[in-house]
């Protein structure tokens, strides 16, 4: 009986994230403010019916009960989140919310099943970032002088970025984080919301040449320290959402292709220069030939989402344990094979629904700063999503970053949460504005 | 200095468009490369042997059959009531290495573990999989086809006789393995209960090495294809000028190399040298040649690298000479004595690769994969791996090879109704003086039929001419009907 529901659950997963994954396009074809309402609603059903689910069958399959208490707090989680933004902002960008949401869920979910601790940790993250969140629309709304303080973001973020550099602990072959109070905390993941106040100030400010060349140095600083200290992820999304807003700011085209061109040749200098980009190389060109060494996490994945397939083992019927960080960077596998090709697919559409909201609030925005910040942070978010799901399925070299929302580290998910609530922000001034 | 805010939203969106569809290409690579991942690069990854799900696999799958390619069933599970799982080879010994086995306790080998991954995935419906799954029932797995040619097999088998060797059967045009025997052999059905007395220190026979892809012999004469071709290359213009008079013997560092059992050719062109298998001529061949040179031809003939097979564990052949190497090695490599080993696949790659002008296809043995039901599911089929010898060079070797079986060393092979072309050995082992392994490499053409190719390796059975003839003989006659 229990198996049988486990079976059926698996489809009806990928089923109830189909609709949700439809209404996510399909909600601006409503013609009335009603009807989009109406859909949101029952997205936000699908959602919360597809997370029941997944730990029902959990419960089955560990006859774990605590798991239940875990998902009731989830669940009472979800539905405050839902309803304060309802009430305290009438105006916030609901489908914003549940693909938050939602993916939160996914994230909780796949958590469980791989270790119930750091899902709980991830969990109570989770709710602190959520409470600070929830200011933060308030607060953009009270504090105009944000835009003025370019340099002190600049100089925080570098000086953040260096001292980790130097003092930091290395884990996987980079210098990213360290540890105070027994709390590990990756700053870099703050540095970027630094980073993208700093270049809007900068650009809102001015788009002489002066003033691009010196954010240009300022912006390359961060990339190098970054590429020092191994994190070539991390270099590498600085890197393109410099370049995004430095385009729509001096809307030139030039300097796009330029530092693309430029981008590129770093990119094969470092590759000559640097052994540790050279073996993600190598890792990513033909895996299984280093299969004992560099290509061994990538070829695991590959394994996942390949012995998975298009509808997945069910969730605890695959090994996704064996891959090497999989709560981290390779989360994506882990949920690819177990809830299926299907699923994962969904979900790279859920990230995209997101990018696209980002951006179209960044293009509704009438204020220059608020629009560069907003670009910024929406571009930072997709090309996170790109590099993530693209190392872990062999179309890049995998770059070691994280899901936005799905995987775990507490860092990471506070500083997205703290970024979508900026822009959530933005939104509401704007709506409110208007009205 | 405040830049002035600017109005309009719409009209000022056009770069934020521009990064949005730069976006949006972005996600939809990630999704195109992840369908493309699922439904055509998965399979070269996950039958892989760091794949550790495979063995989760046998707990919702029955394993699959293997099957010929004329429907004989090679390996197949049977279920008895209580639903505990035989595997059964109906065949038993005739096709133990390249079949191979699948047991718990030693693993597999041959087909069994070069596409176990398949044989434990069903491509069933997946409704139908669906249902097996809530219903709690296994599904039944994918069937792997072979190339294999039943009765080709069985002829191969028989025309080995109780000679431990090997005897390799392809078609060059497409490269297709239509049999493929190993002796000495193993009863795959009870691999398990013999495995002690199998891998014992005392049995010194490795009855589990496929000795017709892994066997490394000294190729005897039949390394004068490899010779002859060499001297094709270094005198483009003037080959057909070379002739030689064989005394029978010629002087070698201290010592003399003479022909097979005292032979004496007289005068030899190179065609002739070939034909008769002069030893003499050949060691003289051998001196002219540059050796450096020598070793690059090899090393195209792939000598010193892994052979180019689809999932086959091949052995590397080695070929060392270089400019340093003594005299008299030179003279022994020249006729395929020396240091030089070759598998038995190897040497019917180079036939093959003649006999199809010049190109080798990459010899495979699984053919396709069909679900339960018979439904193809994915087909592996042949590929070029590039040509190893010009058309030209193809065209002399081939001539040179029925002039063998015209009134050389293969003439066992005269006056049937195809066409036989080949090279003999005999080669040569151990210390004593005349103890040799038989060799025949070659293939045949009938007019209708496709063109095949044939390695015969007998140890120790003497000479190429008297054993080894008459098995590949046997192969055509059976192949074409005499």
């Amino acid at each position: 009986m229990g198996s049988i529901f486990c079976e059926a659950s698996k489809y009806l997963m990928i089923v109830l994230f189909a609709f949700y994954t439809w209404s996510c396009f399909f909600v601006f074809r409503a013609k009335s403010k009603e009807g989009r309402q109406r859909m949101l609603r029952r997205q936000i059903r699908w959602m919360l019916l597809l997370h029941l689910d997944g730990y029902l069958v959990l419960l089955v399959r560990t006859g774990n009960y605590k798991i239940m208490l875990f998902y009731a707090a989830q669940l009472l989680f979800f539905l405050i989140i839902i309803s304060s933004y309802h009430l305290l902002y009438e105006q916030s960008a609901q489908l914003l919310v549940n693909n938050m949401c939602m993916l939160m869920a996914v994230g909780f979910l796949i958590l469980s099943r791989l270790s119930y601790e750091k899902a709980v940790r991830q969990f109570t993250i989770a709710v602190g970032s959520m409470i600070f969140a929830l200011g933060i629309p308030y607060l953009i709304q009270k504090i105009r002088f944000i835009r003025r303080l370019a340099v002190l973001y600049g100089v925080l973020g570098l000086g953040a970025l260096l001292a980790v550099a130097v003092l930091g602990q290395t884990s996987y072959g980079a210098k990213i984080s360290f540890a105070i109070a027994g709390i590990t905390i990756q700053p870099s993941e703050f540095v970027k919301i630094l980073f993208v106040f700093f270049v809007a100030g900068m650009l809102h400010m001015s788009v002489e040449r002066k003033q691009v060349a010196i954010t240009t140095i300022a912006a390359a600083a961060h990339v190098v320290i970054l590429v020092f200290s191994r994190d070539l992820g991390g270099a590498l999304i600085f890197f393109v959402v410099y370049l995004a807003m430095l385009y729509v700011a001096t809307k030139k085209p030039v300097y796009f292709l330029g530092g693309l061109a430029s981008g590129s040749l770093a990119a094969a200098a470092a590759y000559h220069l640097f052994s540790h980009v050279r073996t993600r190389v190598v890792a990513w060109q033909d895996p299984l030939s280093v299969i004992d060494k560099e290509g061994y996490q990538v070829c695991q994945s590959l394994f996942a989402i390949g012995t998975g397939g298009w509808f997945g083992t069910g969730l605890t019927k695959g090994m996704p344990e064996k891959i090497p960080v999989v709560e981290q960077d390779f989360v994506f596998s882990a949920i690819s094979e177990e809830m299926g090709g299907v699923f994962a697919v969904c979900l790279i559409m859920v990230c995209m629904s997101c990018f696209l909201m980002l951006l179209n609030i960044a293009m509704q925005l009438k204020d220059g700063f608020y629009k560069l910040v907003a670009l910024g942070l929406g571009t930072m978010y997709g090309f996170q999503v790109f590099l993530t799901i693209g190392g872990v399925i062999k179309l890049i070299p995998s770059t070691g970053v994280t899901l936005p929302f799905v995987s775990y580290g507490g860092s990471s998910l506070f500083s997205t949460i703290i970024m979508f609530a900026i822009i959530q922000g933005f939104y509401i001034l704007r709506e409110t504005k208007h009205t | 200095m405040e830049r002035k805010e600017k109005s309009g939203a719409n009209t000022d969106n056009r770069e934020f468009a521009v990064i949005a569809y730069c976006f949006i290409g972005l996600f939809l690579c990630l999704m195109g490369y992840f369908a493309y991942y699922q439904i055509v690069k998965s399979e070269d990854f996950i039958n892989n042997s760091y794949n550790m799900r495979q063995e989760t696999f046998a707990e919702t799958i029955v394993r699959g059959k293997i099957l010929s390619a004329d429907g004989q069933v090679l390996a197949e599970t049977q279920v008895d009531e209580e639903g505990s799982e035989t595997r059964v080879y109906p065949h038993g010994r005739l096709f133990s290495h390249i079949a191979g086995y699948d047991t718990k306790e030693h693993g597999r080998a041959g087909i069994e573990a070069w596409v176990n991954f398949n044989l434990l995935r069903s491509h069933a419906f997946f409704l139908e999989k669906a249902i097996d799954r809530l219903v709690g029932q296994k599904s039944v797995g994918d069937n792997i086809v072979t190339t294999l040619d039943y009765s080709l097999q069985q002829t191969a088998y028989e025309a080995l006789g109780s000679y431990n060797g090997a005897i390799a059967v392809i078609e060059p045009a497409t490269g297709r393995i239509l049999a493929m025997v190993s002796k000495p052999d193993f009863d795959p059905n009870t691999v398990s209960e013999d495995w002690e007395r199998i891998v014992a220190d005392e049995n010194t026979e490795s009855v589990l090495l496929n000795r017709a892809s892994q066997g490394l012999y000294p190729p005897g004469s039949t390394f004068k294809i490899v010779t002859a071709l060499e001297f094709l290359r270094e005198n483009p213009g003037s080959y057909q000028n070379y002739t030689y008079d064989c005394s029978g013997t010629i002087p070698k560092e201290g010592s003399t190399l003479s022909c097979f059992a005292g032979e004496v050719h007289g005068s030899v062109d190179l065609e002739r040298s070939f034909v008769k298998s002069c030893n003499t001529s050949f060691a003289n061949i051998g001196l002219s040649l540059d050796a450096d040179h020598f070793a690059d031809t090899c090393k195209g003939l792939l000598f010193n690298r892994t052979l180019p097979v689809e999932k086959l564990e091949t052995a590397k052949s080695s070929f060392v000479l270089n400019s340093d190497s003594a005299v008299s090695e030179v003279m022994e490599t020249a006729i395929g004595q020396g240091k030089t080993l070759v598998t038995p696949l190897h040497m019917l790659m180079l036939v093959s690769a003649i006999a199809n002008d010049g190109v080798l296809m990459k010899p495979y043995v699984v053919d396709f994969t069909q679900n339960a039901k018979g439904g193809t599911v994915r087909t592996y089929g042949s590929n070029a791996y590039g040509a190893l010898f010009d058309e030209q060079e193809a065209a002399i070797l081939q001539g040179y090879m029925k002039g063998v079986v015209k009134e050389g060393t293969g003439s066992g092979l005269k006056g049937m109704s195809y066409q036989a072309y080949g090279k003999t050995g005999s080669a040569e082992y151990g210390t004593t003086k005349g103890d040799s392994h038989a060799w025949f490499v070659g293939y045949a053409h009938k007019a209708g039929r496709p063109d095949i190719a044939v390695a015969v390796m007998m140890e120790q059975a003497g000479t190429g001419s008297a054993h080894a003839v008459p098995a590949a003989k046997q192969i055509f006659d059976s192949y074409y009907g005499g």
